[in-house]
């Protein structure tokens, strides 16, 4: 199966690979997958007091859709308010890095783990977790 | 000089030799005749290609040229065999003993005996891949009419003990046949010292055309018969209908023909290099060889590289063709059943790569697959979550991971 240029991209040179420190307030952390499903997402979220993502994190184990799906996440959250970041569709990532229906479960693992950070960052300051309609895939 | 990309994939199709390419080519254009035609010299002129073609298999499975049956591959030949045996032998019984290893034209092949009123076994493996003998044994049963158990495996690349196998199987008065796609033309095969009743063999695999391939079939002590699988003019003693592909038989023969006289030079040559490509990549952290080293065929080796993805892995390595027991393009998202059944948990089966080498396979691509692997793990693992928390000593079990 031929990827697309964007995967390779960002599989190539994938934006902001790393880690944020996970105990500090202000930082979520959403972890999403399973080793023996082959993917393992971490994407990480940092924002500030006016409730902007100033800055945003991943590591992924997993195919080059995977990577690239959260490489590209990681790009859209930086910038975007909290409420904004979770209006993002796994399926614009889809048609974003043009992902074939056998690799659709890699953008679903994104949104995933954009919500996952969102929750973790919306517990530790004492907001209520959103209710999220669970994604099967 | 290195071309990229570089072809390390030998276990799914190996290149056409120029050599057998040359002896099919006239087969394509002058000599084109049918070799069942027996009445004019383009006939004749066929029909002896195809029989020097047999002489040169029988010579290197040590057989009688009589006892080859000409196919279109492996798949067919697993397909006719196990059909063929369970119809022929139906009288006798209708078990079928087999393993959870084999590959996909074996155990669906099986499946279909089952669905048709036939019981199989099928028997798991050990940790380096191997069958159990006892367990073989205990299988039997007064039904049971055939053994069927693959000389070595396509994703690991370990050799069964097959003369066991057909110890037991002669003891017990039962067929054994045997999948020798790997295998023949790699490894000595010898039908009479292997005690194999049935084999199925493939020419891509062995430097030959794709689309031919041969069942033996034996016809002494005991004489061995299978119900053909396809109506027509009952060529290949009745067993196998079909106009012979004459250039894909000549390309079968030549491929048998230079196998037997390069085995020993390759094998000693290409297992130095599979050797030296293993252990300077079990240099990396956390690598791991999957099935026997010691029961292994010499051209291959199957490693697990933890914390990486085998997909994402094999797309850091694109200029090497090679294959990975991740199968997440496939629907199901399930690893290599092979290598489950040899009780790889899933997560090491997705980091897994095969590498297969080939009499073509140079020092230099060698050096070049080394250092690109060792390159794209460690770059994958700088992106790989799981890597960061191993390193910091969490127990990846003690995670409660999202199903999905």
């Amino acid at each position: 199966m031929a990827y697309s240029d964007k995967v390779i991209d960002h599989y190539n040179n994938p934006r902001n690979v790393g880690t944020l420190d996970k105990a500090k307030t202000n930082v979520g952390t959403g972890l999403v997958g399973a080793p023996e499903c082959g993917d393992v997402m971490r994407l990480q979220i940092e924002v500030d007091e006016n409730q902007i993502i100033t800055d945003a994190k991943f590591k992924t184990f997993g195919c080059g859709s995977a990577i690239a799906s959260s490489s590209l996440a990681t790009e859209w959250l930086k910038g975007k308010s909290v409420d904004e970041a979770l209006t993002i569709d796994n399926m614009d990532i889809v048609e974003e890095l043009a992902l074939p229906p056998v690799k659709i479960h890699c953008s679903v693992l994104a949104e995933d783990a954009i919500k996952g950070a969102i929750n973790d960052y919306r517990v530790k300051n004492g907001l209520p977790e959103l209710q999220l309609p669970k994604s099967h895939h | 000089m290195l071309t990229l990309p570089i072809y390390l994939d030998n276990n799914a199709t190996t290149p056409l030799d120029p050599r057998v390419l040359e002896a099919m080519l006239p087969y394509m254009t002058k000599m084109f005749g049918n070799a069942a035609s027996r009445n004019h010299a383009f006939g004749w002129q066929a029909e002896e290609a195809v029989d020097y073609a047999r002489d040169q298999i029988a010579a290197l499975i040590n057989c009688s040229p009589k006892e080859i049956i000409f196919t279109s591959g492996a798949t067919e030949s697993d397909n006719l065999a196990i059909k063929g045996v369970y119809e022929m032998y139906a009288s006798k019984g209708n078990h079928i003993i087999t393993a959870t290893t084999e590959h996909k034209a074996v155990l669906d092949t099986c499946k279909h005996i089952e669905k048709i009123g036939g019981k199989v076994t099928y028997l798991h493996v050990d940790d380096k891949g191997l069958i159990d003998l006892k367990q073989l044994e205990e299988a039997i049963t007064d039904k049971t009419i055939l053994i069927s158990i693959m000389y070595a495996n396509n994703e690991v690349g370990v050799i069964q003990p097959v003369r066991e196998i057909s110890a037991i199987a002669k003891k017990h008065g039962i067929l054994f046949f045997t999948d020798g796609t790997q295998a023949v033309g790699k490894i000595p095969v010898d039908v009479e010292a292997d005690g194999i009743d049935i084999m199925a063999f493939s020419a891509h695999k062995m430097y030959g055309p794709k689309g031919v391939g041969a069942l033996y079939v034996r016809r002494k002590n005991p004489r061995v018969k299978v119900t053909a699988q396809m109506d027509g003019g009952g060529h290949e003693r009745g067993m196998r209908s079909g106009t012979l592909n004459v250039p894909g038989i000549v390309g079968l023969g030549k491929a048998a023909e230079l196998a037997k006289q390069e085995m020993e030079a390759d094998t000693a040559r290409i297992s130095a290099m599979r050797d030296r490509l293993e252990r300077e990549l079990l240099t990396i952290e956390e690598s791991y060889v999957n099935g026997s080293t010691e029961h292994r065929l010499p051209h291959v080796s199957n490693i697990s590289f933890k914390y990486v993805e085998g997909e994402g892995l094999m797309m850091g390595v694109k200029d090497l063709a090679v294959s990975s027991g991740s199968a997440c393009t496939s629907a199901s998202l399930e690893p290599s059943y092979v290598l489950k059944a040899l009780g790889l948990s899933d997560d090491l089966a997705h980091s897994s790569l095969r590498f297969g080498l080939s009499r073509f396979t140079t020092e230099e691509e060698i050096n070049y697959a080394i250092d690109h692997v060792k390159e794209a793990v460690s770059k994958l693992r700088e992106m790989s979550p799981l890597w960061e928390m191993y390193k910091e000593g969490i127990d990846l079990n003690s995670i409660e991971w999202a199903e999905h």
